[in-house]
């Protein structure tokens, strides 16, 4: 009851004193944050962070951060994710403070090099030191670019979840879908970035737009806080009459979700609708209908918001968390890469216990909050075995029949849930 | 002795029968059946030959059939094909009419369909069909024939139906170590419709949708002219096999119930009617609610419908289908499947007659027979267009004319 009474008022205030951060990491980090500096990001600091002296003199962001050391003589990282660490361990204040006075801090990177891989969990770990949210954006390698840069991409991602908040995963191997044989390189990295920063502007408007339907502060906190997960996000657009329509099939077919297998595997999805002064709320129904019906057990969190520019189109950012298989790996990271911090640099071997009991105390205190404490306890199901095996028959090995993410092959009466008894 | 040129054989290697059906051409080019042959087919999946050595026998079975039964020997087939990977879509080809007095002449509309066609497509795919739907010469729509027009922009729409090129050869790969010709392959839902529809009910507007044993194919004719194809990999295999597992039956005894019992809508009267089904001694192994027994079949016919009209919706089309849609294939059998058809696809249903075609009428009249038949008069069609010779010239420009529409 309480919280009812408060949210009215509380969600007005909080919308212009929420402070963003947007924080390039590396090449990659860089230049996407000259894309996004270009659009409509009023009120969010740009800060580039690189170890590379002439990408950073040719970035656009208002605050830069050139990493350096004699130990790289003035070169860059050269693709080695440890010296990266290394060099990010030793300036870890001044990554703190950067990154000091934001609540929601995006860090942008392109995972695989030395700078992006390596810098990147050592500066969210410093951001979620200052007490805000962070959230990240990455891009994992092409399969082309090499085995070794997959696997420092791996890594990176690892180690990455275990400290940030969410990670939002970009493999540039899934956007092939997305192109023909005729799209030239420049334009496939166009490509990628454009869909990066449809997240970012996805997330963004979240936070920032008077929402029809808000969705609050506290619920995307809830959603992606010490979860550690691996999220996948879509972003899909359409306009006219049968927009609705249109956006429930864009994004079922959509190559970032998977073909819709994404959202079935979710436990947690957030949809963010976007629309011109004519969105009715017949058509946001249908869309949810349409998604909800594809993620059944996901916690769905909705918002829907209205821009007057928009004429006659409506935009769907959907988000989707991953299950997180493993609960315990995040842990043995985290150890993994203290102790790899501390063979490296003996600086940041006081502040890593210190550390782990600040996250200790953090998890004991949301446990006993009242408002967190019953949001958590809804969001334990307990779930059931996949005991009902159906098996395909004679379509057991043949190439399966998919349809808008529903596999044919298993009997309809099946699917539609007819008892036979 | 016949003359080879006039023999056309259309050969279906479907997922439950090889089928084929030796047409003759007569001299005003009229089709008449002289043979059928048949076989069940094993070694096929959802349209797709799995296991080409039995596939292979199956072929060999129905070919020595319809050459003993029209006694002649089988030397090139038109072959169907089908399959999931089948794709079909709208293309556009824009030409600028460059000549000084602006005629649109032979080679401006040669050029627009090569414009047309070239199209993206994925590496491994290639073009089954290219069918010409209409010119339009600077926007105005609807013109058959724009040579000797004037005109600044000459455009044609296309439809074009496309697949795995490795999936496409295996079936051809097949027929030719039979030591068989293949003179085209053509999508099995073009052949049906081409059996099934007059040209009236063409210009009308027509879906045809043959629900066959593992694909379900459709066409969409308005105006003439083709707008829409699709290929499903759905078909009466999925019934037998949702029986098979909502009534915990093997598969032949499913495959069977189906035939003697199925039907696309609950019969009132079937309701908690009981099925014993018995062993080869006679003796009761299992009983079965027939109520059961037709509400899965039911279902699974109507998700068929349902996704066919959800693709037809989308497209645009729904609205121009006035002569209604007509079935074939092996599934159009089942009792009541134009009731269920009717509202879920929202026009008139019937069961399609094959009409366009003499010879062994009443024996030939059955959905299962529709594709094959089809696949003989695309080929009688195409031969047609070939011997239509007066002079050298024209010859040779029909025979470019006709390979280019291919």
């Amino acid at each position: 009851m309480k919280t009812k009474t408060e949210t009215p008022t509380a969600p007005l205030e909080t919308i212009q004193a929420r402070a963003i951060k947007i924080i390039g990491v590396g090449g990659a980090g860089v230049s996407l944050l000259d894309t996004l500096n270009r659009e409509d990001f009023a009120g969010a600091d740009f800060v580039a962070i690189n170890t590379d002296a002439p990408s950073l003199a040719a970035s656009s962001a208002t605050v830069k951060i050139h990493l350096e050391t004699k130990l790289l003589r003035g070169l860059g990282t050269g693709g080695d994710p440890e010296r990266g660490r290394a060099i990010a361990e030793e300036q870890f204040a001044t990554l703190k403070t950067a990154c000091d006075g934001a609540d929601v801090i995006l860090i942008i990177a392109g995972l695989g090099g030395g700078a992006g891989s390596g810098i990147s969990p050592v500066l969210a770990r410093a951001a979620k030191e200052t007490g805000a949210l962070v959230l990240a954006f990455v891009t994992l390698p092409f399969s082309c670019e090499g085995n070794r840069r997959q696997q420092q991409a791996q890594q990176g991602l690892e180690q990455l979840k275990s400290v940030a908040d969410g990670v939002i995963c970009l493999p540039n191997q899934k956007t092939f879908k997305l192109i023909d044989e005729n799209t030239s390189v420049l334009d496939t990295f166009r490509i990628t970035g454009g869909l990066l920063a449809e997240g970012v502007r996805g997330i963004w408007r979240l936070l920032t737009r008077p929402g029809l339907i808000q969705i609050h502060f506290d619920d995307l906190c809830a959603l992606v806080r010490d979860r550690h997960s691996e999220s996948a996000f879509a972003s899909v657009e359409a306009s006219g009459a049968g927009r609705s329509r249109e956006i429930a099939e864009k994004l079922l077919a959509h190559p970032l979700l998977d073909e819709g297998r994404a959202l079935a595997e979710s436990d947690a999805v957030l949809v963010s609708l976007m629309g011109g002064k004519d969105l009715t709320m017949a058509e946001v129904n249908r869309v949810m209908e349409q998604i909800s019906r594809q993620c059944e057990h996901a916690q769905i969190i909705m918002g829907a918001a209205v821009d007057a520019g928009m004429k006659n189109k409506l935009s769907v950012t959907v988000i989707a968390a991953r299950r997180n298989h493993s609960a315990e790996s995040p842990a043995t990271t985290v150890e993994e890469t203290a102790s790899r911090g501390a063979a490296r640099s003996s600086t940041r071997c006081g502040s890593q216990p210190q550390n782990a009991a600040l996250d200790q105390r953090e998890q004991l205190l949301k446990q006993h909050a009242p408002g967190r404490g019953r949001k958590a306890g809804s969001r334990m199901r307990q779930e059931q075995l996949p005991l009902a095996i159906i098996s395909k028959g004679r379509f057991d090995k043949s190439e399966p029949t998919i349809h808008k993410g529903e596999d044919l092959d298993i009997p309809t009466y099946y699917r539609r849930g007819v008892v036979l008894n | 002795m016949f003359d080879d040129s006039n023999i056309i054989v259309g050969l279906e290697i479907g997922t439950s029968k090889v089928c084929a059906v030796v047409g003759e051409q007569n001299a005003d080019g009229a089709l008449n059946i002289v043979g059928v042959g048949q076989s069940p087919a094993r070694g096929v999946r959802k349209g797709e030959i799995v296991d080409a050595a039995l596939a292979e026998e199956c072929v060999r079975n129905a070919v020595v059939e319809a050459e003993q039964m029209a006694d002649m020997e089988i030397r090139s087939v038109y072959l169907g094909v089908t399959g999931g990977h089948l794709r079909g879509f709208n293309n556009r080809g824009v030409h600028p009419v460059v000549s000084a007095d602006r005629e649109i002449s032979d080679d401006d509309v040669q050029d627009v369909i090569k414009n047309a066609k070239a199209i993206n497509l994925p590496a491994e795919n290639t073009v089954v069909h290219a069918v010409r739907q209409h010119f339009l010469v600077d926007g105005h729509d609807g013109i058959t024939n724009p040579v000797g027009m004037l005109g600044a922009r000459l455009e044609v729409d296309m439809h074009v139906v496309h697949g795995n090129t490795n999936r496409l050869q295996n079936s051809v790969r097949l027929v030719k170590g039979l030591q068989l010709e293949v003179e085209e392959i053509v999508f099995n839902g073009l052949a049906s419709s081409l059996a099934l529809l007059t040209s009236e009910q063409k210009e009308l507007g027509a879906l045809v949708i043959d629900i066959g044993g593992g694909t379900t194919d459709y066409v969409v004719y308005s105006d003439g002219v083709i707008r829409h194809t699709g290929a499903l990999a759905l078909g009466g295999d999925h019934v037998s096999n949702d029986l098979g597992h909502g009534l915990k039956v093997p598969l032949s005894r499913a495959e069977k119930l189906k035939l003697e019992h199925g039907s696309a809508l609950v019969d009132e009267a079937m309701k908690g009617r009981t099925l014993t089904i018995t062993n080869e001694l006679g003796l009761p192994l299992k009983t079965i609610n027939v109520e059961h027994l037709q509400r899965i079949v039911s279902l699974r016919l109507e998700e068929i419908f349902q996704i066919i009209a959800q693709d037809l919706e989308q497209a645009g089309l729904v609205d121009y289908l006035r002569a209604g849609a007509f079935l074939c294939g092996g599934c159009a059998r089942a009792p009541q499947i134009a009731r269920l058809a009717e509202p879920v696809l929202q026009m008139p249903v019937s069961l399609g007659k094959t009409n366009s075609i003499s010879g062994l009428k009443s024996a030939l009249d059955q959905p299962e027979f529709v594709t094959a038949i089809g696949l003989a008069k695309f080929g009688s069609l195409k031969t047609r267009k070939r011997e239509g010779k007066m002079s050298i010239a024209q010859g040779i420009k029909s025979t470019i004319t006709s390979f280019l529409r291919r």
